[in-house]
């Protein structure tokens, strides 16, 4: 196992640099496209953010560099946090950010939900939901069967949870151990219609993973240290105990901006300009 | 080509088989199934290649979403269930995790039709052929016996991409020699004639053929074109084969929406428009009842279809 360090203050500082950057980017992703999901891209973005930066092995050679087969992989389960998914891998140097702003036009690489046939870097189809936990599994099965180290990382929205097909693959994990599986909740508490406790409860949620055999951590989805953390804690986990694992991180959707945040109407609407420009103060303030 | 169609065989087990001799050959070949591995014999190759095989239980959803991931890693994913759970259960995951992505799925989906017999409606997939073919990228295939099931399994894992694969539940006569047979994924006259054309696939190949010797009797010449690969659809066949006989008779075990009987209708009306007869289920669901009783019930047997080529004929503008 090995020991898990703690991010440095210059990390941290970075991070929250980033963090800020890339909300404002998504933000006017979705207020250039008129369209899209802001509060579950700013729920989910420190998620992706500390996972590529400073977790997973990847490489944004796409599909040319020898290190490709090795990379870890993350699958965006939850395909309306495509901004967000798009602006980390654009830090990442996937692709030029120039390209972020064709977000959703007509001929986009940059699809309104990710389409892995053309953008680099995106694993998976996924928008309908609940597909993507099975889609991980088989493409751990396949690294299995590879012996590759590589981990899948999937992230998934709690709404997301409603869909029966997250359990059978929560099953199908634990029967084929699928230690190299590290799922992540976005648990921003809040879905299209409202509190996900109204519109149908899937607390007790902890309880739930561990009745289906997975290993369970639970973080703050906004703090760095925490975040980093886990990630690294699943891993270790995963080589001790066979079993899938998954982060469930509390998160607040629209984190941010003060007038998104924990507002279920946020979900999937653009900003009008006036908003949009005093989002971009309030994340400007911050950072 | 054609054999004296004495010698019955199942195409479950030629798939079965044939999936063990593509797993010694290729080790990228994996399997799904979801708890169904022995009607769809599948567990042949379980019992083959344990480390390949993959039991998703009772989950065809998860199943489908798994086998795109382990294609997508670059396996060659084969996924089995009925034909009605792997259509209709898992459609979406199908558009969205496999047709979508193009990926290297293939699914080969046993006991389609009324042919199901007893079980019913709930298992009579006679929706599937329509709602597969209406997905981009993904290409639907129904073997009529062994010998073409055999080469369908086989040219689906050597051809990139997604497939729907229909295999029928009863054992059914070889109609095809096995030493001459090749598969081209295109339509097959397998009779010459000029006074109707008679296009079918699967189980009721061997009825159409039955049906143009009856005509034969009767002093009608039918051409009898198998059409195994109902997307992408070979139209050339079929439009020179109605040029030459002025009209078309379609007979499947599925339902006439959507199906062969569409598909032709769709290429005809549009590019040499002539009448079409549809033989299939009309528009409701199968029930239970011997699976021969139910060929009669539905009207797919020649003595059946008989009629409706010789007022399919009469109907002919000359």
């Amino acid at each position: 196992m090995k020991q898990i360090k703690k991010l440095s203050d210059g990390e941290i500082a970075e991070l929250i640099r980033l963090s800020g950057k890339l909300r404002e980017k998504c933000l006017e992703m979705i207020h250039n496209a008129k369209s899209g999901h802001p509060g579950g891209n700013l729920s989910a973005i420190d998620l992706m953010l500390v996972l590529y930066k400073n977790v997973i092995n990847h490489c944004c050679e796409w599909d040319c560099s020898p290190e490709w087969d090795k990379r870890d992989r993350f699958v965006l389960s939850k395909g309306h946090a495509s901004a967000a998914l798009y602006c980390v891998l654009a830090e990442c140097e996937y692709f030029l950010e120039d390209e972020l702003m064709s977000f959703r036009r007509l001929g986009t690489r940059l699809q309104g939900h990710p389409n892995c046939n053309c953008v680099p870097g995106v694993e998976i189809p996924s928008g309908s939901l609940g597909q993507g936990l099975s889609m991980a599994n088989g493409i751990a099965l396949s690294l299995r069967l590879d012996k590759s180290n590589a981990k899948v990382f999937v992230m998934l929205g709690d709404g997301e949870l409603q869909e029966g097909q997250v359990w059978e693959a929560a099953m199908s994990a634990a029967h084929y151990k699928l230690n190299n599986v590290i799922a992540i909740v976005d648990r921003n508490r809040l879905q299209i219609d409202g509190c996900t406790e109204d519109v149908k409860a899937i607390e007790p949620l902890a309880d739930k993973w561990r009745a289906f055999g997975w290993e369970v951590l639970e973080i703050n989805g906004h703090d760095f240290q925490q975040i980093y953390t886990a990630y690294n804690e699943a891993i270790n986990l995963g080589e001790a105990t066979s079993r899938p694992i998954v982060i469930i991180a509390n998160t607040i959707k629209g984190k941010g901006v003060s007038f998104m945040e924990n507002n279920a109407g946020w979900h999937g609407k653009a900003t009008k300009q006036e908003e949009f420009i005093k989002a971009v103060e309030e994340l400007r303030g911050k950072c | 080509m054609l054999t004296d169609n004495k010698t019955v065989s199942s195409l479950r087990q030629a798939y079965g088989e044939t999936l063990v001799q593509l797993g010694e050959e290729n080790k990228n070949i994996v399997v799904l199934d979801a708890d169904l591995a022995c009607s769809t014999q599948t567990i042949r190759f379980q019992k083959a290649f344990p480390e390949r095989f993959f039991n998703m239980g009772v989950a065809e959803q998860d199943g489908v979403c798994t086998a795109a991931g382990l294609a997508y890693s670059g396996r060659i994913a084969f996924f089995s269930t009925f034909a009605v759970f792997a259509s209709g259960r898992a459609w979406d995951q199908v558009r969205c995790s496999v047709a979508h992505p193009n990926l290297n799925v293939k699914i080969v989906a046993t006991h389609g039709g009324v042919t199901v017999g007893e079980d019913g409606a709930s298992h009579q997939a006679l929706e599937d052929i329509s709602i597969m073919r209406s997905l981009p990228n993904m290409r639907v295939i129904i073997p009529a016996d062994s010998v073409e099931t055999r080469a369908v399994i086989r040219y689906v894992a050597e051809t990139k991409g997604p497939f729907y694969v229909r295999l029928t539940r009863p054992n059914m006569p070889e109609i095809f020699d096995a030493k001459e047979y090749k598969f081209e994924p295109k339509a097959r006259v397998l009779v010459e004639g000029k006074d109707v054309t008679i296009a079918t696939y699967g189980e009721t190949v061997i009825e159409a053929l039955k049906c143009a010797e009856m005509l034969k009797e009767k002093g009608v010449s039918a051409e009898v074109i198998n059409v195994p690969v109902i997307k992408p659809f070979d139209e050339k066949t079929i439009i020179e084969s109605a040029k030459k006989t002025g009209a078309v008779l379609t007979v499947e075990n599925h339902s006439i929406i959507g199906g062969l009987g569409s598909t032709v209708c769709e290429t005809l009306s549009e590019k040499m428009p002539l009448p079409v007869k549809r033989i299939g289920v009309r528009d409701e669901f199968g029930q239970s009842g011997e699976y021969t009783l139910l060929m009669e019930k539905y009207g797919l047997v020649a003595e059946k279809f008989i009629n409706e080529a010789l007022e399919l004929i009469r109907s002919k503008k000359y």
